[in-house]
């Protein structure tokens, strides 16, 4: 009987050191999921992998491209039709190289030219997040791609011309928080996938990354992040950036467009260390370049005709909120006087800011943001294309006058 | 009254740490959802009483979960009307629910009804439909779900007064072509598949020719039993 009990009792601590062994582990592999699942808000693959009201990572976001539409994947570890008989190893050839596991290439919707530079370790700790949710058994939807682009070889000139595979490598004449901040927005962030001029190939070279663009499809212009004629942020305050990021608003302008969705789904989730490490490199790759005098096609009767009703339409409609002086009462109605996302030489922005109003996202730090009205239904081509004028030009502003064609093309541009 | 003195003593902090800034962070838009909303008034009114546009339809008094509703719907796209999906994009639910109660809760008085162009046996034919349905067709009355003063029931069957004919056909239209949707069981659905379009013509004409009801606030939940199940009106 005694000796029958103490086995009991040895057998039951053997179970209980096994037990908190196990704990132990999975106390370790739930912090590496903790973290994977921070990196896949960082790399934004939760909202290009989930569809609207669909289950989260199972795919079938249509991405509309020049070249037709293409549907993001099923990446739960369901074993059919998602990534569940993937090892770390086919993902982290995903993340670095752009191939499938069978060597077969991805479409560089897939922003792997940027992902290329994520660690190993921060690669496996994606996967091991991925591999923690629910299963989805949901096939991929075909992309519909028209010819010749249905033709994955394709994406072999693409990858010769644009993408050069290698992870991070820290610039040892930088701060830590400064190699931190580029890894992030070269890498997971892949800000340079909108921030960069694209080509008819929807690519991005590494000469022009950060160098501002126009995204096909959407029509939208995404900054320069390096001159401080755009989105060059070198006379901004960290402050300023790390609210701009965080929460979408900031004292000297707000985000809006494809900008709001990536604070909305992606950096409004990064820690604060984070936030100011990528701050702190933005503010740093910003070139002092001093500003070119405007320049305007339009004759100048016309457009000082044009700016005088500009300011007409603008008193009338737009001072309420924006300030006489353009002052703004920030951050919830931004200002306008001296604020660059008005004043670049792509006058696409505040046209369709004038056309479509908008909501900065709704964010942790700021959960119910102002809002401004769309004109296109109130004002006409000519107006908008004052009002545009003026808030270009006044105040001190520095940017051009635009035409009544220029707004007019983009009142058909797409809002979603 | 705790939550705003919190609020209130963050504000005074972040000012303080501002320093120089302080005085670009004293000039505020008003802490009220009728600023935030400023965005939606150009459209649908200052109180959601609605403008002269006959296709932006009214939103003050209506059920708060029924406008709820709607939100959630434009802005994944379900329902599709693209300025406002747009608009809604990246909002989260709790400020969605928050704009809902806002028009829900305003109560600015029902517009005059307009003089209808149809003919008198049009009209009849709407308020025959309305009112008594046509269980030859399976068409329910309308009012067995929208109650008898239509004035709808909460939280998610909206009122039927001081909506525009051209509006009422039009989202009867859009759930018989499908593309406006509800929560399933989508009961409108059900029903407008059974409407011609000489139906909802009638119907449309005769609910927009109804005058204010004394007291035009949906009636609570429960008030009557629907005759079959919808989605957007949870049990
Ligand atoms: C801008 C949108 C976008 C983002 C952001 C994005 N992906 Fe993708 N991803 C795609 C598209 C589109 C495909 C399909 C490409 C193809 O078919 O060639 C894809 C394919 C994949 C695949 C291949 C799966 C398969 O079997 O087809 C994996 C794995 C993957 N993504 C993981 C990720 C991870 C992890 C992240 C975040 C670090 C991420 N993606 C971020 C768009 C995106
Ligand atoms: C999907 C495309 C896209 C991606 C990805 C993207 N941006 Fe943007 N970004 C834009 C567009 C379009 C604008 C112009 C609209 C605006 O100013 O908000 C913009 C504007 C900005 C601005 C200027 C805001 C202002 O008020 O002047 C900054 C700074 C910025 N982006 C930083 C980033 C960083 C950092 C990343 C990566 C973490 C990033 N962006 C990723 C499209 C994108
Ligand atoms: C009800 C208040 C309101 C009114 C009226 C209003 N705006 Fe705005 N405006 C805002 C808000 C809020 C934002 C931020 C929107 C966003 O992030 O999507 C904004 C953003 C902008 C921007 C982008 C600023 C930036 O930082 O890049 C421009 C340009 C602009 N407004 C111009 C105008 C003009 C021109 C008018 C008049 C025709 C006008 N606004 C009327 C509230 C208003
Ligand atoms: C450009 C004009 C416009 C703006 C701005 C606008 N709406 Fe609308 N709204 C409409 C139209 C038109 C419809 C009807 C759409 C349809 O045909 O289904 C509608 C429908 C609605 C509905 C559904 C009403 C019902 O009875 O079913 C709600 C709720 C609503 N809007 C709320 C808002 C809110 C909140 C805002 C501001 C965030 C807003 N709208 C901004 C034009 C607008
Ligand atoms: C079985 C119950 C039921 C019946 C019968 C019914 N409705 Fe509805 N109706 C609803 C519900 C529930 C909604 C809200 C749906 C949603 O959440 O979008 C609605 C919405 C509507 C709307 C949209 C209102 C707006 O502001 O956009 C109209 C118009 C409408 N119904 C007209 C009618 C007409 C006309 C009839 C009779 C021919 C009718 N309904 C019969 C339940 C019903």
């Amino acid at each position: 009987m005694g000796s029958r009990l103490s086995i009991a009792l040895l057998v039951f601590a053997a179970f209980t050191a096994a037990a908190q062994a196990q704990e132990k582990t999975s106390d370790k592999s739930s912090d590496i999921i903790a973290h994977g699942e921070y990196l896949a808000r960082a790399g934004d693959c939760t909202a290009c992998h989930t569809a609207a009201e669909g289950r989260l990572f199972a795919g079938a976001r249509p991405m509309p491209t020049p070249f037709g539409t293409i549907y993001t994947s099923n990446i739960t570890p369901d074993p059919e039709t998602g990534i569940g008989k993937w090892s770390a190893d086919d993902f982290y050839k995903t993340m670095h190289n752009g191939r499938f596991p069978d060597g077969g290439l991805i479409y560089p919707a897939m922003p792997f030219a940027s992902y290329t530079k994520v660690t190993r370790a921060d690669s496996d700790a994606i996967f091991a997040y991925l591999r923690s949710i629910p299963p989805v058994n949901q096939k991929n939807k075909p992309h519909e791609l028209r010819f010749p682009y249905d033709n994955r070889q394709l994406v072999l000139g693409w990858r010769t011309l644009f993408f050069s595979e290698g992870e991070f490598k820290p610039d040892p004449t930088k701060s830590a928080e400064w190699n931190r901040g580029a890894y992030l927005v070269e890498g997971l962030g892949h800000c340079g996938m909108c921030h960069s001029p694209i080509n008819a190939l929807g690519g991005t070279s590494q000469s022009d990354a950060f160098k501002g663009g126009l995204i096909p499809m959407q029509n939208w212009y995404a900054p320069s992040l390096t001159s401080n004629r755009e989105a060059g942020l070198g006379d901004w305050s960290i402050k300023d950036i790390t609210d701009l990021l965080q929460t979408g608003v900031s004292a000297r302008g707000v985000v809006y467009g494809p900008m709001a969705e990536v604070v909305h789904n992606s950096l409004q989730y990064l820690n604060d260390e984070d936030t100011r490490a990528m701050a702190v490199y933005l503010k740093g790759i910003a070139e002092g370049s001093s500003p070119p005098p405007a320049s305007t096609a339009l004759p100048t009767a016309e457009s000082s005709l044009l700016i005088s009703l500009g300011k007409t339409v603008y008193d009338k409609n737009c001072a309420s909120c924006h300030g006489s002086q353009g002052e703004g009462k920030p951050p919830h109605w931004p200002p306008l006087a001296n604020n660059q996302s008005i004043e670049m030489q792509s006058a696409v922005n505040p046209i369709r800011m004038v056309l479509n109003g908008g909501y900065p996202p709704g964010t942790k730090g700021n959960p119910m943001p102002y809002g401004m009205p769309p004109f296109a239904g109130l004002l006409s081509d000519n107006e908008v294309a004052a009002v545009v004028s003026y808030i270009r030009t006044a105040w001190g502003n520095r940017g051009s006058p635009v035409s009544a064609r220029e707004a007019n093309e983009l009142r058909s541009a797409p809002l979603n | 009254m705790f939550a705003r003195a919190a609020a209130s003593a963050a504000v005074i902090v972040t000012i303080a740490a501002f320093d120089g800034a302080a005085a670009q962070t004293t000039s505020q838009p008003p802490d009220t959802m009728a600023a935030r909303v400023e965005a939606c008034t150009p459209c649908h009114g200052n109180k959601g009483e609605g403008t002269s546009d006959v296709y932006f339809p009214r939103l003050a008094g209506k059920p708060a979960g029924y406008l709820y509703n709607q939100l959630l719907a434009f802005r994944s796209g379900r329902r599709k009307y693209p300025p406002m999906n747009y608009l809604l994009e990246f909002l989260p639910d709790p400020y969605l629910a928050a704009m809902a109660e806002y028009f829900a809760s305003e109560h600015p008085p029902l517009p005059q009804p307009a003089p209808s162009e149809v003919s008198k046996d049009v009209l009849a034919q709407g308020e025959l439909l309305a009112t008594s349905g046509d269980a030859g067709r399976n068409i329910p009355a309308c009012v067995s779900c929208h109650g008898p003063g239509l004035t709808g029931m909460q939280p998610g069957v909206p009122g039927l007064l001081g909506l525009r004919a051209a509006y009422i056909s039009a989202q009867l239209g859009a759930w018989r072509y499908g593309t406006r949707t509800a929560k399933s069981p989508d009961c409108m659905q059900l029903v407008a598949g059974h409407l011609t379009e000489a139906d909802v013509t009638a119907v449309a004409a005769w609910l927009a020719t109804r005058p204010a009801p004394d007291n035009p606030a949906p009636v609570p939940k429960g008030t009557y039993a629907l005759p079959f199940g919808c989605g957007s009106q949870p049990n």
